[in-house]
């Protein structure tokens, strides 16, 4: 079957074509198109679902190339380099690469290359390239950073960038974009090729990728589509016990997704944090009458129990694997027949992401099931089916490069070689989020990495990088171009302790995992938590290691958790809005969730599709004030916190808020009818108010160490790396956040933890947005009770922590009222 | 009788806990600092002056304004309080260079603090020598109010002693959360005060460098926003 326009001899060499026929396969218009591309020296990118052939269609003019090279004596170049944004992904290419160049006889040399590749395979890689190099976007920034970089890349004909559309809009896309340009410097004739899954807009991506030097951009790029596939099969679980008001865990569903895994071949069981995936897998086991090879994966286990895992999938060992995002890309199952999302699933492309795990052939449909965990995700999970029936996605806005990292970026060129001001930021505007990089941007990035860009000027002597006699720039010492290696990347992970278990004495034993601090202050000792997929009981903690004991059978605490850490994507909330206020639309729901969708119409209201529908009523002793924007919890708290310091003003004495995905409630004693609630939702809240609170945030505090990491004002702390005891000799960035937004409050670092909390952590934008939309359009129901829509944001009262200044006043407080209670006893 | 009620302190309108130390009437102020009345005179430990510019020596370029800052929180106490002496409690300096270091205005401001009244440099281990050409005494260790004044704690029973050196920091939890603050340590009988140096960091108090310091369950003083909360053992929790 030749389905391409220009036959597929004229493209393939014989070896080659021989080889499809000996496979019983034919090549795939989209693979011969990728042959084209490159025969013509075009820029590529494939868009294609999994399943395409889409790895092998990115290789395949880089094997056609290298095996028509005439022999040599002397040592060659590297030729491709490949790079992926998983370390597993960039070591299962290698693997599956090593069949056709075998069986062809290529004598093509491909390694992969990743942070646990042995340091005898990374020196020879260095000293003898492979023909195509495997690695991550870290790796390359590692390897652009040593001396050496322009003869290492001068040679490279070809770079792969795969599973794009996870990478571009993100701070490692930044970084692996600025390595792109530079790359392209050393190797002028390089061609860049993209591997992407279906997206919203390609162009976005393209703009990424492109190199936008004089006559490049956008244009430069040829898009080639792969075949569409099978579109998938999404059903949702009408569970026979009723659609919970609240929760995230989706427990009333556990016996039927489980009479689902049993029917399936291997199911993939996604959720959105690891807690849910810790108590799926609990409630899954203990129904585990077949006991069925059911497993566990999560960014917080152990690297070697996830590898195993991995292995057992591919062995095609498990019946079912409860898994969190660490899996939502990765290398191919075939065995994989059946995806289950439980809870919701937060954005289109996301899922369509996870569907496509399931079942690697284009022309049989993914199968999927979605299991909401309570009423409004019902929306939510119908919301998602259509849109994915529709094929519609949501998109990710395109970035503006951040500063951080490319503060990074420059002083990793000069760990290479001395650099020209003017020719690296030329160089630098060739990379997509930086093509507007203004000058001024630019040189104070320069000054800081030098300086530290402070405006006393004090620490000139102590400059990272200084300029020579010949006008060019280098690195001040071997030594601080070594701390710099240490210190590359754009991932900044909370702070991890190590999960141990204590020996009877006490010591810390074996490492079962690792959770992140905040969990850990949640329990007490000799409270007993779910770990693992097993039942422990916290003895304490000890540096950077959590003790437990095993306690099997005991009822589990589980910590509360809020739900997602992902926010609903601004075109599923859209979606959804839509969904509840079109009446006519409701007969497709549930009838227990219709139901709730009438009580609502009948005793508060349903309002119109822009309208922010908006409820006050008084329960118990106190007087509440719900509204439902739906723009994701980021954006309710950043709203709640706001809402409330105009309540303050207005002496409305606003008591405490709560939120959640679609709601915030904000509570106080007398009631809140008289407040005019057009000026309460103003956008001008988004000026002064904004920025007061937001300087005294604590997400600003972790915004700022992110960035101090990446741009490398502090360094990273290694896990496993011993604290000094006796004396703390680490410092906290909260100190160096406040010292200097006292003295130096436009310091570039401040700008850029500006900018990412705005954009990550409270979502701005999205905020924006919504009070542009509502404004004069909020529809105020002065209720005698709780209307229905009320009561899941209501249920999450009490299990919500209250973050920030006003909260640590109040524990302080509180621990003070035990001491003086425990001195009355 | 509960052991919190042995410590006999209260709070103070200012926001300080007042506390008997031994015979001493003491005031844990909300700064970190401690205020003996009786002597008129201002502890403060572990100041760690250009300990950013430490750093930046070696790289790692750290706002250059943590000595402005100190000198400052430092100033303010001065003006509010107008001791007759300032006792610095040892590690006033990060490093031996440190006052080599000191910006020529910051130097200016530290002769400022010192005018009219009694300075007091007790050495620590990061600057063993006190200062070169700055004003002030120098000494090992200082007996007041019947208080030993020292940087470093002594191992053991040590009633009287008001020392540094160790950092302490509580993480104080409550059924909302926890929270961490440099704190003072104490058990009515010895005092650890927390570091004052804007970049100084915190060792927890149930760290083992803190295991035999204090014969019975010490109560912290943690600094809060607005005063300084007196903390029962109960309430604290490892980092």
């Amino acid at each position: 079957m030749a389905d391409s326009a220009v036959p597929a001899a004229d493209l393939l060499p014989s070896r080659f074509a021989d080889w499809f026929t000996s496979r019983g396969w034919s090549p795939r218009a989209h693979q011969l198109a990728m042959v084209e591309k490159a025969q013509a020296g075009r820029d590529a990118l494939l868009i294609a679902p999994t399943g395409g052939g889409k790895t092998l269609a990115g290789f395949l003019p880089s094997l056609i190339a290298l095996s028509e090279r005439p022999p040599s004596n002397t040592p060659r170049n590297l030729h491709t380099l490949y790079i992926s944004p998983l370390k597993a992904l960039a070591v299962d290419v290698e693997r599956n690469l090593g069949a056709p160049i075998a069986q062809m006889g290529l004598g093509v040399v491909a390694e992969s290359r990743t942070g646990d590749t042995g340091i005898s395979r990374r020196q020879r890689q260095r000293v003898k390239p492979p023909d195509i190099l495997l690695t991550t976007p870290e790796q390359l920034a590692l390897l652009c950073a040593w001396e050496g970089a322009r003869l290492y890349f001068e040679g490279l004909e070809c770079v792969i960038l795969d599973e794009i559309h996870t990478l571009h809009s993100s701070k490692r896309g930044d970084l692996l974009a600025l390595d792109l340009a530079r790359i392209a410097t050393f190797a002028p004739n390089l061609r860049r090729v993209g591997l992407s899954a279906t997206v919203d807009d390609p162009e976005v991506i393209k703009a990424w990728m492109a190199n936008h030097r004089e006559g490049g951009g956008n244009a430069s790029i040829d898009l080639v589509r792969g075949p569409a596939g099978a579109a998938p099969i999404v059903d949702m679980l009408l569970s026979e016990g009723r659609v919970p008001w609240s929760g995230h865990t989706a427990q009333h569903a556990m016996q039927e997704v489980y009479d689902v895994i049993t029917k399936a071949k291997t199911a993939l069981v996604f959720v959105n944090t690891r807690f849910q995936a810790e108590f799926a897998f609990q409630e899954l086991w203990r129904l585990n009458e077949d006991a069925l090879p059911i497993a566990l994966h999560h960014g917080s286990l152990a690297a070697e129990q996830r590898r195993k895992v991995e292995a057992a999938m591919a062995r095609g060992e498990l019946r079912a694997v409860v898994c969190t995002s660490t899996l939502d890309l990765g290398i191919d199952w075939g065995d994989v027949d059946l995806v289950i999302q439980l809870a919701s699933p937060k954005g289109a492309s996301r899922m369509v992401q996870r569907i496509g795990r399931a079942n690697h052939r284009l022309d049989e449909p993914s199968r999927a099931l979605f299991v909401p965990a309570n009423r409004f995700e019902m929306l939510e999970c119908q919301a998602a089916r259509e849109a994915i029936a529709e094929n519609k996605l949501d998109g990710d806005p395109p970035r503006v490069g951040a500063l951080d990292v490319l503060a990074q970026h420059v002083m990793g060129c000069a760990c290479s070689e001395p650099f020209d001001l003017l020719k690296l930021y030329d160089e630098i505007t060739t990379a997509g989020p930086y093509r507007e990089l203004i000058w001024e941007d630019f040189e104070q990035v320069v000054d800081f990495v030098s300086t530290g860009g402070y405006a006393l000027k004090s620490y000139d002597r102590f400059r990272r990088i200084v300029k020579g006699q010949d006008g060019l720039w280098r690195v001040r010492n071997p030594e601080t171009a070594q701390r710099h290696r240490l210190n590359v990347g754009a991932i900044v992970s909370p702070a991890m302790l190590a999960v141990r278990i204590s020996s009877r004495r006490g010591m810390p034993g074996r490492k079962i995992g690792e959770i992140e601090e905040g969990m850990v202050e949640m329990l007490e000792p000799g409270e007993t938590f779910v770990f693992a997929g097993q039942v422990w009981r916290l003895v304490g903690v000890t540096n950077l290691d959590v003790l437990v004991q095993a306690a099997p059978g005991a009822d589990p605490k589980m910590p509360s958790w809020g739900g997602s850490k992902f926010a609903l994507s601004t075109y599923l909330a859209k979606r959804v809005r839509q969904l509840m206020y079109d009446q006519s639309h409701w007969q497709v729901l549930p009838s227990d969730v219709r139901e709730w969708l009438e009580a609502q119409r009948d005793r508060s209201l349903i309002p119109e599709e822009e309208e922010l529908l908006l409820e006050t009523f008084a329960r118990g002793h106190r007087q509440f004030l719900v509204c439902y924007p739906f723009e994701g919890r980021l954006a309710h708290t950043t709203l709640a916190m706001l809402l409330t310091r105009r309540l303050e003003r207005m002496g409305a004495g606003p008591l405490g808020f709560v939120c959640n995905d679609y709601a915030l409630a904000v509570w106080a004693i007398s009631p809140l009818d008289g407040v005019n609630f057009g000026e309460l939702f103003a956008e001008d809240m988004l000026g002064d108010d904004l920025e007061a609170w937001l300087a005294e945030s604590f997400m600003m505090k972790r915004a700022f160490k992110g960035a101090a990491i990446i741009s490398g004002l502090i360094e990273r702390r290694f896990p496993g790396q011993q604290q000094k005891s006796g004396r703390q000799v680490t410092f906290s960035t909260d100190l160096i956040y406040d010292v200097l937004r006292r003295h130096q409050p436009d310091h570039l670092l401040l700008r850029c933890a500006r900018e990412d909390a705005a954009s990550g952590l409270i979502d701005v934008a999205r905020l924006g947005q919504m009070l542009a939309r509502i404004k004069g359009k909020i529809r105020h129901a002065p209720l005698e009770h709780l209307s229905p829509f009320s009561v899941p944001i209501l249920l999450e009262i009490g299990k919500e922590r209250s973050p920030g200044h006003t909260g640590e006043t109040m524990i302080l407080k509180e621990a003070e009222a035990d001491l003086i209670a425990e001195a009355l006893q | 009788m509960s052991v919190a009620y042995a410590y006999d302190h209260a709070p103070s309108p200012c926001g300080s806990l007042r506390l008997r130390l031994g015979m001493a009437e003491a005031m844990l102020r909300r700064s970190g600092a401690l205020w003996l009345e009786a002597e008129r005179a201002l502890v403060v430990a572990d100041l760690h002056l250009e300990k950013g510019s430490s750093y930046a020596a070696r790289g790692q370029m750290l706002p250059p304004y943590d000595t402005r800052e100190t000198l400052k929180r430092l100033a303010a106490e001065i003006d509010a309080l107008n001791p007759a002496t300032v006792i610095l409690l040892g590690d006033t300096f990060h490093d031996r260079s440190s006052e080599e270091r000191l910006p020529a205005d910051d130097a200016e401001r530290l002769r400022d603090l010192a005018r009219g009244r009694t300075l007091v440099w007790v050495v620590g281990n990061h600057d063993a020598d006190g200062p070169r050409a700055l004003p002030g005494q120098t000494a090992d260790e200082l007996s007041l109010l019947g208080l030993t004044l020292r940087h470093e704690p002594q191992a053991g029973f040590q009633p009287g002693e008001v020392a540094g050196h160790l950092h302490p920091a509580a993480r104080v939890r409550a059924t909302r959360g926890s929270v961490r603050r440099r704190c003072f340590i104490t058990d009515g009988e010895r005092i650890i005060l927390p570091a004052f140096g804007a970049y100084a960091g915190g060792l927890n108090v149930m760290d083992k460098a803190f295991a035999g310091l204090f014969a019975r369950g010490p109560i912290i003083g943690a600094l809060g926003s607005s005063r300084v909360h007196a903390v029962g053992w109960r309430s604290l929790a490892g980092d």
